[in-house]
């Protein structure tokens, strides 16, 4: 299974109605973190979960779905974590 | 002292500091570059710095004591803000400008 394929079905837990990632990998390839072969993604979600929760917290669920992907196959991951509300008001 | 009290005793003596990849002067790590430009661009120049690159045992121990994955990580008054994003999020809301005022 691909990266990507493995942190979408980790994120499908927080009910995204709208999920966009990105694989940023090759931009950084040969820098340090890039070498030792985890991925750089770029992750836009839509969820209902986020509401009422502050941007750390939003953060906080997002790392928690995705788990031990986080300690090897992610090695950065830039998060906007957002309502369907928000989402719609951008 | 154990790493977690190491921590606790830097980020609750120290008014700001931040755990990057590099120096302010010379970040490894276009995350940690963008923290150290955002707190320039508040005026803020006086602040903790550590290189975690430096120390493996750091390095983990910052991930362990916020439960928070991953580098650059902010601390204010001693609480954890964010990393890279939530820095930017509140810079542009100007959040993070009053938590440094406060």
């Amino acid at each position: 299974m691909s990266r990507m394929t493995a942190i979408r079905e980790r994120l499908a837990d927080l009910e995204p109605i709208e999920l966009q990632l990105l694989d940023d990998s090759a931009a950084h390839a040969g820098h340090a973190g890039a070498r030792s072969g985890g991925g750089h993604f770029r992750l836009r979600i839509v969820s209902a979960a986020f509401a009422g929760k502050h941007t750390v917290a939003r953060h906080r669920m997002v790392y928690s779905a995705l788990q031990n992907l986080m300690t090897g196959d992610i090695h950065a991951l830039t998060i906007t974590a957002l309502t369907p509300e928000e989402s719609n008001s951008l | 002292m154990d790493i977690q009290e190491t921590i606790r005793q830097q980020v609750t003596s120290n008014h700001i500091v931040l755990y990057m990849k590099g120096t302010p002067q010379f970040p490894q790590c276009g995350f940690s570059a963008n923290a150290v430009r955002i707190l320039h661009t508040l005026g803020v120049r006086d602040f903790l710095s550590m290189d975690v690159l430096r120390d493996p045992e750091l390095r983990q121990g910052i991930k362990d004591y916020a439960n928070w994955p991953t580098i650059p990580q902010l601390y204010i008054h001693g609480e954890f803000v964010g990393g890279s994003d939530i820095m930017s999020e509140m810079f542009q809301s100007g959040e993070l400008r009053q938590l440094i005022n406060r």
